[in-house]
């Protein structure tokens, strides 16, 4: 079998190939960085310091696969029902249902908290698109 | 591939199985129930509460600019509610968002003006701002269910489903809606400080409007307009309860409401005129 005008088609494939392998090849044997999500902000150690461990509304692992879940259920629970306050099923303690007065409260560190896990997964939550943020100093670019 | 009845049957049968099992693997996802128990949440302890929350506006009590402005900056800087102004320093119409304002009395109670009426009453300004109607057409249009009535007679909205469709805005009477053109942030009293951090902005493509202050009735408060009000300027209360002070005055003395006559049943009474003491 003949193949005609094999030099260019060969050149075009490898060229091809460089290109769509490009990400591949680019990042191989690199370790990402896991996505280490801070939990020090001064109110969490506060916390710590008076009660011997650190706590969220729920298990931290509950927190961590169904956060989103939870906060959606306590909007529709505040925007349509008025209710303000959620029992903790684990801890049995009452935390204001708020995502700004209250999640934030603690986690004053969006970018080192939120953040860390979201631009990791690229997910882009429009959470603050209205709600507003805690202040956070700019840190200085290393 | 031909297939005889009773092979067709088995597979039918067989992939509608698997197909109501799929629907209820579905059924059973967290992400797909409300799976907060009735017994988890509750109000605030603190929370003021009503039948039928309703205000008194009395116009005789607001004697100079200034108690207008501290109306309106108190419910606006409460709210974060974008200020656009024009080079000029004109408020720019055009992407205006207000919840609280003045208006004119032939623009508040159209119909009723006439040609022997006190000049003083004719260029009085009035304060308006969301009826809350008992009836209120921006719920009945809206299609996304994002603006809905509160079992004590607030009209709330939920900006997390708000589509931006101003089908409320068009259906309202009073105008007490306002659509956000462009991102709120980007107004000059909120691009480099939020004057209320606990309470959300809102984002480009939402529509927005009084609450009669919700998040501060379910903490003890009374509504930040009422509280900046002159005294007896601005009355807020229960309707349905004899004893409090608006359903007093409602009953005792000669209130107006804004277009009653289109069956929205507006829960702002006005006092029009009259000495100090009417």
């Amino acid at each position: 079998m003949k193949l005609y005008d094999g030099g260019k088609i060969l050149i075009g494939l490898a060229v091809f190939l460089a290109f769509a392998l490009f990400p591949f090849y680019n990042n191989f044997g690199k370790v990402n960085a896991k996505p280490e999500p801070k939990t020090d902000t001064p109110t969490i150690l506060e916390f710590e310091k008076q009660n011997g461990k650190k706590e969220c509304v729920e298990p931290k692992e509950f927190m961590r696969a169904e956060h989103m879940v939870l906060i959606n259920n306590w909007r529709d629970s505040v925007v349509r029902d008025y209710n303000r306050g959620y029992t903790s099923n684990a801890s049995h303690k009452r935390f204001n249902m708020s995502l700004q007065n209250g999640c934030m409260a603690c986690h004053s560190n969006k970018k080192k908290f939120c953040d860390e896990c979201h631009n990791y997964l690229a997910v882009k939550p429009f959470c603050w698109d209205c709600h507003i943020a805690p202040e956070e100093k700019e840190e200085a670019k290393s | 591939m031909s297939m005889d009845r009773r092979q067709f049957l088995k597979i039918a049968g067989i992939s509608s199985i698997l197909g109501f099992g799929a629907s209820a693997a579905n059924a059973t996802h967290p992400m797909w129930v409300n799976d907060l128990s009735p017994q988890q949440v509750d109000k605030n302890k603190e929370a003021l509460v009503a039948k039928r929350w309703a205000m008194v506006v009395d116009m005789s009590k607001f004697k100079t600019e200034d108690d207008f402005k501290k109306v309106f900056d108190a419910c606006h800087l409460t709210h974060n509610v974008p200020d656009f102004r024009k080079e000029d320093g004109s408020v720019d119409k055009k992407r205006e968002v207000k919840w609280i304002w003045k208006a004119a009395y032939e623009r508040t109670f159209p119909g009723q003006e006439n040609k022997y009426m006190s000049e003083h009453i004719k260029d009085m300004p009035f304060i308006v701002a969301c009826n809350h109607c008992d009836n209120p057409p921006c719920v009945r249009v809206c299609p996304t269910k994002a603006t809905y009535k509160l079992p004590d007679g607030i009209t709330m909205q939920d900006m997390h489903r708000c589509i931006g469709c101003r089908f409320c805005m068009a259906a309202c009477p009073y105008g007490a809606r306002s659509f956000n053109w462009v991102d709120p942030r980007t107004a000059q009293n909120l691009k480099t400080k939020l004057p209320n951090r606990e309470y959300p902005t809102r984002t480009k493509g939402v529509v927005e409007k009084c609450t009669f202050c919700t998040e501060r009735l379910a903490v003890g408060k009374m509504p930040a307009c009422v509280d900046a009000a002159p005294k007896g300027g601005l009355l807020f209360g229960d309707l349905e309860d004899p004893n409090s002070e608006v359903r007093q005055i409602v009953t005792s003395k000669l209130t107006i409401r804004r277009k009653s006559e289109l069956g929205t049943g507006p829960a702002m009474y006005y006092i029009v005129g009259g000495s100090d003491h009417a």
